[in-house]
């Protein structure tokens, strides 16, 4: 029975419905201690002194420790290494850890923390991006962790002739765009356990989505030999991106368990979860844009200004990716690129679903859409004509394998009724709310398009070791154990493994154990992040898989007397497909080729293929595949209220093959209801440097009475990189959620929102605008004067879209 | 301050001798191991922690055990029967409305609560009882599908549990 391709239940999910999976937060150990830390309620400040005895002497408190315990300086990038985990001089955000405290109970470690004395001299907080720019306030970093004053980066690209394609264009749009920072929200808090043995043994188990990463700095800022050292990921309770930094808590627990000699727990607070951050940057956006009269792009200029709030996190990668992506969908022969990163007194942002791409692509699909209108375009067939080919690169040189964006396309338009004419073809939800309006609710549809990498090409440090490994081994009972250093965030990566691994070998799934995320007992595999799981452990796998089954077929041509090509794995038996009496079941063959070749097992690796263009900047946006996706939502707005509801969403996706369509879908429904929500309502809002709302209740998101229904389209092109054909889908069906939600509320009532959330105050002052005949817009008014570099110039590759000179 | 503690859960009494002042999803993770009710927020916002007191979804991090005395609590544990799972448990795995699993336990508790009262709830219905339990992987679909699933098993007469 074909494993590949069914919807099988994830491995991992009877522990998860029974409760017996085991977060960080749910394990405990033998006279374990809890800890809390003590944080910053200042948002700019020296740190002038720290009194700890108080803390100290407080019973049940058993160790005290402050930033001249941990000095050493992190991050996850080693160009970001800019973290202390535990402030020394400086606070830099509401919520930066000044101290911890370990005790016999969390209560007490709590009531100590208010015991510990901090004499801070408050520095004017940073808050705006303009305020960030403006050179004559304090730095936020010193030295060697910014660019330029509060500049964390500055990036500027141009590939092809930027003013020719201007020059070539019939019509040309500017627009600002502004889309809102928000946050992943994963419902576990962060949680680590540390435990440390007296020969020097460090293991930390946490809730982290990259136990390699984190491995790293602690060896780095313990000074402990990385050798010495364990981190397990437990069971993770969800994280978008939110648990990909190494954390001062994971820091901390480790420290005090190697300064007490005892287990440290820590869990952060919903609240500190809030303040941890690293979630969607608020990016400002200028775009320009030229076209012919058909629609077809002749050059494209896009700018962003990006808030990274107090540290670096991935805040170089961030940049890069708000102007990597945008040449992966549709045909654009010039492009120059300028982007920047500051450092405010926020949190810190870094990678949330999507990393850097969601805000980018809010900008072109509404522009897009804009320029449509203006030109009288389908905006759906407009964007048909366009759209990038197989086997193909793009201006800035990245390569695209397959794209099914076309049918994408096709398939959301089909369902949907977009188009016009079609209004009475659409949905019967659509129809019964027709009929049912009032005037005041008027009814739109609008389509988007997005795209992923299926994995970021490049590590997060340098080096030429693979991204990802796996080990097989094959037990003589029968059972085949994986092991490989992904972390399972609730996407299904661990099942997947299994479900590699009993198709290629042609046993049952739930004769497969896969072992995962545990730095001593599994390779290497990156993490998750990027969307790279898929592919790339997928690909490990198989590569660990196919010399094993060799051996397999060795040993079972020998005792059948058939040729070793002859022989298949199905069904729990090897088969001659020339002679089906000739068959031997799973267990002998393997204990045949265990007494042939010994110990049955393998291993695999994969690294991404090398694709990077020529010039600095190329390794990010590189990867092996890119998803497609198209979405139409459908929208009604109170035009007295400004209330949207977002009445359906129909998305098609392109993720090469679905090795199971349920999982698939999961990715994308779970997408389409984080987009929604950033589109509507989620948003890190401050008051100065203080959170407005660090909490579930403040913090809006949908329940499942706002969460509208999705009709989810699979377009399974079959990806030459990809694990049998496989591509990515836990983040680029995200990316078209947003912009189609926009341009359905324009399709509604003739304005354009364009920035996040769209709230009901934003759409009401537009269409204020609109009834005084003036622009019918809310958004940012103007991009402020920043200075970009001077650009890098890189010609595009051969098989680029080219610009066809037609005018002059 | 300490006090004795009479607390029925999944059909077992236990007596505890623990802070008054602990919270039920305290009590249920700390004193009895119940790791499976899950912690949120704390303030009563996500569901998370939805256990069944006689039947009825409460919040655990928002209750005191020692007003629970003499009722019957359920939690994630108390669901299957043996080894025998809730049909919802098998529709959750089965239908993939589990992804991280954090919010499962709860979300399947509210879902039995109202399967509970109602053989035949509307989508409606299901939206309205599971509105207070939030799930950040899932965009709801998958659960709303698999809470259908076993309503419709329930109101056929399929269901075994």
């Amino acid at each position: 029975m074909p494993v590949i391709g069914a919807p099988l239940a994830k491995i991992d999910s009877w522990d998860k419905v029974i409760g017996a999976a085991k977060y960080a937060d749910d394990m405990s150990l033998p006279r374990m201690l809890h800890a809390r830390i003590l944080r910053s309620t200042m948002p700019h400040a020296r740190i002038v002194s720290i009194d700890t005895r108080g803390a100290e002497e407080l019973p049940g408190v058993v160790a005290v420790i402050t930033g001249r315990d941990v000095p050493i300086e992190y991050g996850i990038l080693p160009s970001s290494q800019d973290e202390q985990a535990l402030c020394v001089d400086k606070v830099r955000f509401v919520g930066d850890a000044v101290a911890a405290v370990a005790a016999l109970d969390a209560e007490t470690a709590e009531r100590a923390l208010q015991l510990i004395h901090v004499e801070y001299e408050p520095l004017t907080p940073i808050v705006t991006m303009n305020e960030a720019l403006d050179e004559t306030r304090d730095a936020i970093h010193t030295g060697a962790h910014a660019d330029h004053h509060n500049i964390h980066k500055m990036v500027a690209l141009e590939f092809g002739d930027l003013d020719a394609g201007f020059a070539e264009a019939d019509y040309i749009l500017e627009d600002t765009y502004f889309y809102q920072g928000n946050t992943h929200l994963a419902l576990e808090n962060h949680a680590a356990l540390a435990s440390f043995s007296p020969d020097g043994h460090l293991t930390l188990w946490s809730s982290t989505q990259t136990p390699h990463y984190v491995h790293r700095a602690l060896a780095k800022t313990l000074e402990l030999p990385a050798s010495r050292i364990r981190v397990v990921a437990a069971a993770i309770g969800g994280g978008f991106g939110g648990k990909t930094d190494p954390f001062s808590h994971e820091i901390v627990a480790c420290k005090l368990a190697m300064l007490t000699g005892r287990p440290v727990k820590i869990t952060l607070t919903r609240q500190e979860v809030f303040y941890c951050h690293r979630g969607r940057h608020p990016v400002l956006m200028w775009v320009k844009m030229g076209v012919r009269q058909d629609g077809e792009p002749t050059a494209l200029h896009f700018r962003t200004l990006l808030d990274g709030g107090a540290y670096g996190s991935y805040g170089v990668a961030s940049t890069y990716y708000t102007g990597a992506l945008q040449t992966v969908t549709y045909k654009i022969p010039a492009y120059k690129f300028e982007g920047m990163r500051v450092f405010t007194n926020k949190p810190p942002c870094g990678p949330k679903r999507g990393h850097g791409t969601p805000q980018p692509r809010f900008a072109l699909e509404i522009h897009l859409d804009k320029i449509a209108r203006h030109l009288g375009l389908d905006p759906a067939a407009y964007r048909k004509q366009f759209i990038v080919e197989d086997k193909t690169k793009t201006v800035n040189h990245l390569t695209i394998t397959t794209c099914g964006l076309s049918e994408c396309i096709d398939r959301v338009v089909e369902a949907s009724g977009f188009g016009g004419e079609k209004r009475e073809a659409r949905s019967e939800i659509h129809e019964s709310k027709i009929e049912n309006q009032k005037s005041k609710i008027k009814n739109g549809l609008g389509l988007a398009c997005g795209s992923y990498l299926s994995g970021a090409g490049l590590p997060i440090y340098w080096n030429q070791m693979p991204h990802s490994g796996v080990i097989v081994k094959v037990d003589r009972g029968g059972g085949v154990a994986v092991f490989c250093g992904s972390t399972d965030i609730g996407q299904g990566s661990t099942s997947l493994l299994a479900y590699i691994a009993a198709e290629e070998f042609g046993i049952d799934v739930r004769d497969v154990r896969v072992i995962t995320a545990d730095t001593d007992l599994t390779p290497v595999d990156l993490g998750s992040y990027s969307s790279r799981v898929t592919v790339m452990t997928g690909n490990a796998c198989i590569s660990a898989i196919r010399p094993l089954k060799q051996k397999i077929l060795d040993a079972a041509a020998e005792k059948l007397l058939v040729p070793a090509e002859s022989l298949s794995f199905r069904d729990g038996e090897i088969i001659c497909e020339d002679d089906d009496a000739r068959r031997l079941k799973w267990t002998e063959a393997i204990a045949l080729a265990e007494a042939k070749h010994g110990t049955l097992s393998g291993t695999g690796s994969y690294k991404p293929p090398k694709r990077a263009g020529p010039y600095k900047g190329s390794g990010v946006g590189i990867s092996p595949s890119y998803s497609y996706a198209a979405c139409v939502a459908q929208v009604s707005v109170d035009i007295e209220t400004g209330q949207v509801r977002v009445e359906k969403i129909w998305l098609a996706h392109d993720g090469g093959r679905a090795l199971n369509p349920i999982l698939v879908e999961g990715q994308v429904e779970g997408s389409v209801y984080m987009g929604v929500g950033e589109a509507l309502m989620e948003e890190m809002t401050y008051r100065g440097g203080l959170h407005k709302a660090p909490s579930l209740l403040d913090y809006k998101s949908l329940t499942m009475r706002d969460m509208p229904p999705v009709e989810t389209f699979l377009v399974e092109t079959n990806d030459p990189e990809g694990p049998f054909g496989a591509k990515e889908a836990g983040q680029g069906p995200l990316l078209p959620v947003p912009p189609a939600i926009a341009n359905a509320i324009y399709d509604a009532i003739g304005v354009r929102i364009d920035e996040t959330p769209i709230t009901p105050d934003k759409i009401l002052k537009a269409l204020e605008e609109q009834e005084k005949g003036r622009a019918a817009r809310f958004g940012p008014k103007n991009f402020p004067a920043v200075k970009y570099p001077e650009p890098i110039r890189v010609e595009p590759p051969e098989d680029a879209p080219r610009l066809e000179r037609k005018k002059g | 301050m300490k006090s004795i503690l009479h607390l029925r859960v999944n059909g077992q009494t236990h007596e505890l001798y623990t802070d008054t002042h602990k919270t039920l999803l305290e009590v249920l993770r700390e004193d009895l191991g119940l790791t499976g009710t899950k912690h949120g927020c704390d303030l009563g916002e996500c569901g998370a922690c939805t256990v069944l007191a006689d039947g009825t979804p409460i919040l655990a991090c928002l209750a005191l055990p020692i007003e629970l005395q003499g009722r019957e609590i359920t939690t994630v544990e108390g669901l299957a029967r043996g080894a025998e799972l809730h049909p919802l448990q098998r529709a959750f795995a089965e239908l993939n409305a589990a992804q991280c699993g954090y919010c499962t336990a709860g979300m399947m508790l509210s879902a039995k609560a109202l399967l509970d009262r109602e053989k035949n709830p509307t989508r409606e219905d299901i939206r309205d009882a599971l509105a207070g339990n939030l799930c950040r992987c899932t965009g709801y679909e998958k659960i709303l599908e698999a809470v259908e699933t076993v309503a419709s098993q329930q109101s056929t007469g399929e269901s075994k549990g």
